[in-house]
């Protein structure tokens, strides 16, 4: 709980012993993680190759956060954020390779490369995007949150937004609302102490963000976002919150991300060693790595076999994405109204 | 086999930059991460972290050399043995090529194809036997709500004061009570956030019916209206669209100043994505909200409190429902055109009778569609008086009559014998005294003096 404590205030309620791992769930939430990572690093490196345009936000530092909470959700759940979304979809289950092709604006991708890598849904997986309007996902969030009311089924939404958003005017209107209609929404803050250049500390006035639905009665807690395990759990607590009808839960995951803010940040707004402190020490698939082997759930050369899996998944989608034709120039004029 | 590092695009602009300096040399070990190196881009200085496992090879590019091209080899890592299928993407057999192209295909044109044509239709024929209620406007929107609301179980109302004050503007009247509460829903005020939450139920797959109180107030909502509600059909290639009405009065109301007297007629109409509907009867207004609810695109629905009370003739069926994107000859003539919406008609028609009075047959065409805009019809009119005249509420500079002028100058251009002339609300904030508010607005004289002109009377 190092990254917790690095907040001024703690929240008052001490979390409860993190309950540990089966050996499938550590080996299924590495391979995730792994995947969101090697799939990050190879996406900026095709940035740096020209096939990625625009702006391109990675996620690397942050998979615990998803892969965790996606542990926590059923079938019919639904899950939105902002444009730092390509963990999540990944999470949801999307392809990598239509993920990847809609990166490089090509026509297997999502959203038929008409999107780019903010904008991106995909029905079928519950993942209703990919915004690019910083707080915009969270009045929409707890609208999809409504639908699930509306239709009376046991549905939960996870409207993620980050701590520069948690800034933004309609996040206290949604929850104002979501509260008031006890809609079945979980707000998963993502902390990584950083919206651009500007720090938490420098933009908040309350920078215990698990404290910001007070005002309007919803409970909220801290989270150590780097540890897959504790993000589960408060996931789960949060999400039987939600299911049994007793409006919205916040969770804010303490979390970083080691890259810049998007590919063209030179990040000189923090340290080198507070980067390398967070890789060191709080990396959160080095953790689970450590864990794996040490109680010896598998060694390290089958590790080494998960990791050529993933590297090959990802290889296989920047192959796709790289050869993958550019939509069709007819394509310009279909899918702006139906 | 070595893999390449090579020389990185940093922001979406940069082609080249300077190898300022290396912070491993050859033989040190690397690992995913790692900085190895600083590049100078014209916008900051950028740390190179390298991706792969293994031993910094070769540097091929020394520190301190300028304007390197993006994706020039600038060292190899030498890797622990991987697996090779895992690395040969980026495996290549020659030391120092030169920059790599971007294998991103060339557009084959550079110009875009042409918009698809818009498709004709048509109001529904009513048989010579149709009997016809007279209504009110705000009768005729509640009666097309509640028939669709008992149509589809997925269409709802939301907005300030809807539910149990039965609308601000009395237009959800008797919703509640026969809805209920699940489906007619008083909302705290809170435009920005009560119309994200109904473009979410929209994405989530519910019809919601989002009532403004007046579009004044919907400025505070309009991020959610144009880049949630209008484009997410396009940027999830089809995927995801959102079916959902905003609706409320909107234009000058009478005597409440500048910031609750706006036309937005001009500011949606400009947005892909949305449609735009502005009707000045109780039938049009019928006819096209019921269409609007089940149109699967978001529509903005553009009512007129000043004509909320006014009666007008109603087809009595049991589901009268209008085109949208179609507009209507509301007055046959053949001097002039005058072409309006919503308000903007009530001067239109009664400039038409002052003018018939001396002589000039003036053809009123009531848009009723902003967006997608019938031009076919106003056109052919035009094509046949040769005069054209626009009349809005809303101000002169990029509004809706500077489109449907430029439209006839494009398309009819040849038939014209006049310039267009409009007709708008003068280019100031809607002021409250009497006499001013009477001339910020347009006036049926200023009409009648327009038509005269294009007719060289
Ligand atoms: C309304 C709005 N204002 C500004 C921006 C530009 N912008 C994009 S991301 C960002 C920082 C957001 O930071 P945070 O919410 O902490 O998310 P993170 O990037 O850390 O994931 C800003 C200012 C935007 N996209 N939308
Ligand atoms: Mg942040």
């Amino acid at each position: 709980m190092a990254l917790a404590k690095t907040n001024a205030k703690a929240n008052a309620e001490t979390p409860a012993k993190i309950p540990d791992f089966s050996k499938e769930q550590d080996l299924a939430s590495y391979r995730d993680m792994l995947l969101i990572r090697r799939f990050e690093e190879k996406a900026g490196q095709m940035y740096g190759m020209g096939l990625i345009g625009g702006f391109c936000h990675l996620y690397i530092g942050q998979e615990a956060v998803v892969v965790g909470m996606q542990m926590a959700l059923k079938k019919g759940d639904q899950v939105i954020t902002g444009y730092r979304d390509h963990g999540h979809m990944l999470a949801c289950g999307m392809d990598p390779k239509g993920v990847m092709a809609e990166l490089t604006g090509r026509r297997g991708g999502y959203s038929k490369g008409k999107g780019g890598s903010m904008h991106m849904f995909s029905v079928e997986t519950g993942f209703y995007g990919g915004h690019g309007i910083v707080g915009a996902q969270v009045p929409l969030g707890t609208g999809l949150a409504f639908t699930n009311t509306y239709r009376g089924n046991k549905n939960v939404c996870l409207t993620y937004f980050g701590d520069g958003a948690a800034n933004q005017g309609q996040v206290y209107e949604a929850f104002n609302m979501a509260e008031l209609w006890k809609l079945p929404v979980v707000y998963v803050i993502e902390n990584n102490r950083y919206a651009m250049g500007t720090s938490i500390t420098r933009a908040s006035a309350q920078v215990d963000l698990s404290r910001r639905g007070l005002s309007f009665n919803i409970q909220g807690e801290q989270v150590d976002g780097m540890d897959v395990r504790a993000v589960k759990a408060a996931g789960e607590k949060a999400v039987t919150w939600c299911r049994e009808g007793n409006g919205p839960y916040i969770l804010e995951m303490m979390t970083y991300r080691y890259r810049g803010h998007s590919m063209s940040d030179p990040a000189k707004y923090r340290t080198r060693e507070e980067v390398e402190d967070v890789r060191a020490h709080h990396d959160p698939i080095e953790q689970v790595r450590h864990r794996i082997l040490e109680k010896k759930f598998t060694n390290e050369d089958q590790l080494k076999k998960i990791d050529a899996e993933v590297r090959e998944r990802v290889n296989q989608a920047s192959e796709f994405a790289t050869h993958d034709p550019e939509p069709d120039a007819s394509e310009l004029w279909t899918d702006v109204v139906r | 086999m070595p893999i390449e590092v090579l020389m990185p695009a940093l922001s979406p602009t940069m082609e080249k930059g300077n190898l300022a300096k290396w912070l491993k040399k050859e033989g040190d070990a690397v690992k995913s991460g790692d900085v190895i190196a600083e590049i100078e881009t014209d916008k900051a200085t950028m740390e190179v972290e390298a991706v792969d496992e293994g031993t910094l090879g070769q540097i091929l590019v020394p520190e301190g050399t300028a304007d390197v091209a993006v994706n020039t080899p600038i060292a190899t890592i030498l890797t622990d043995g991987e697996s090779s299928s895992s690395t040969k993407n980026t495996k290549s057999a020659k030391s120092a090529p030169p920059a790599k192209k971007s294998e991103t295909p060339e557009p084959k044109s550079a110009s875009a194809p042409a918009a698809p044509a818009q498709q004709s239709m048509s109001d529904p024929d009513l048989s010579a036997g149709t009997e016809m209620v007279t209504m009110t406007m705000r009768e005729a929107l509640r009666d097309a709500m509640a028939e669709e609301m008992r149509r589809d179980e997925t269409v709802f109302v939301m907005g300030e004061e809807v539910a149990e004050y039965q609308g601000a503007y009395k237009v959800t009247q008797g919703l509640l009570q026969e809805f209920g509460p699940k489906r007619v829903i008083d909302t705290p005020i809170t435009e920005h956030g009560f119309a994200g939450l109904g473009v979410g139920a929209a994405l989530g797959g519910l019809k919601p019916i989002v009532e403004f109180m007046t579009f004044n107030f919907a400025m505070q909502a309009i991020d959610q209206i144009v880049n949630s509600a209008a484009k997410t059909l396009y940027m999830s290639g089809g995927q995801m669209g959102c079916s959902i009405v905003f609706r409320g009065p909107n234009g000058p109301a009478a005597r409440v100043g500048a910031q609750h007297s706006q036309d937005y007629s001009a500011w949606y109409s400009h947005i892909p994505g949305l449609k735009v509907i502005a009707p000045s009867t109780a039938a049009d207004a019928k006819g096209l909200l019921k269409a609007a609810i089940r149109d699967p695109n978001p529509i903005i629905f553009l009512e007129n409190e000043i004509l909320y009370g006014q009666s007008f003739p109603v087809p009595k069926l049991d589901d009268f429902v209008l085109p949208i994107g179609k507009a209507r000859v509301a007055r046959a003539g053949s001097h002039v055109t005058i072409i309006a919406w919503s308000m903007g008609m009530t001067y239109a028609l009664k400039a038409a009778e002052e003018l018939a009075k001396e002589g000039i047959e003036a053809e009123v065409i009531d848009l009723r569609t902003l967006k997608p805009m019938d031009s076919d019809t106003f056109i052919a009119s035009v094509r046949k008086t040769g005069r054209a005249v626009t009349v809005e509420e809303g101000w002169q500079q990029n509004g809706v009559g500077a489109e449907i002028a430029a439209r006839i100058m494009e398309q009819a251009f040849d038939y014209l014998d006049a310039p267009v002339a409009r007709v708008s609300g003068k280019e100031v904030p809607m002021p409250y005294a009497a006499n001013l508010e009477k001339l910020a607005l347009p006036s049926v004289a200023e009409v009648v003096e327009a038509a005269k002109s294009v007719c060289y009377r």
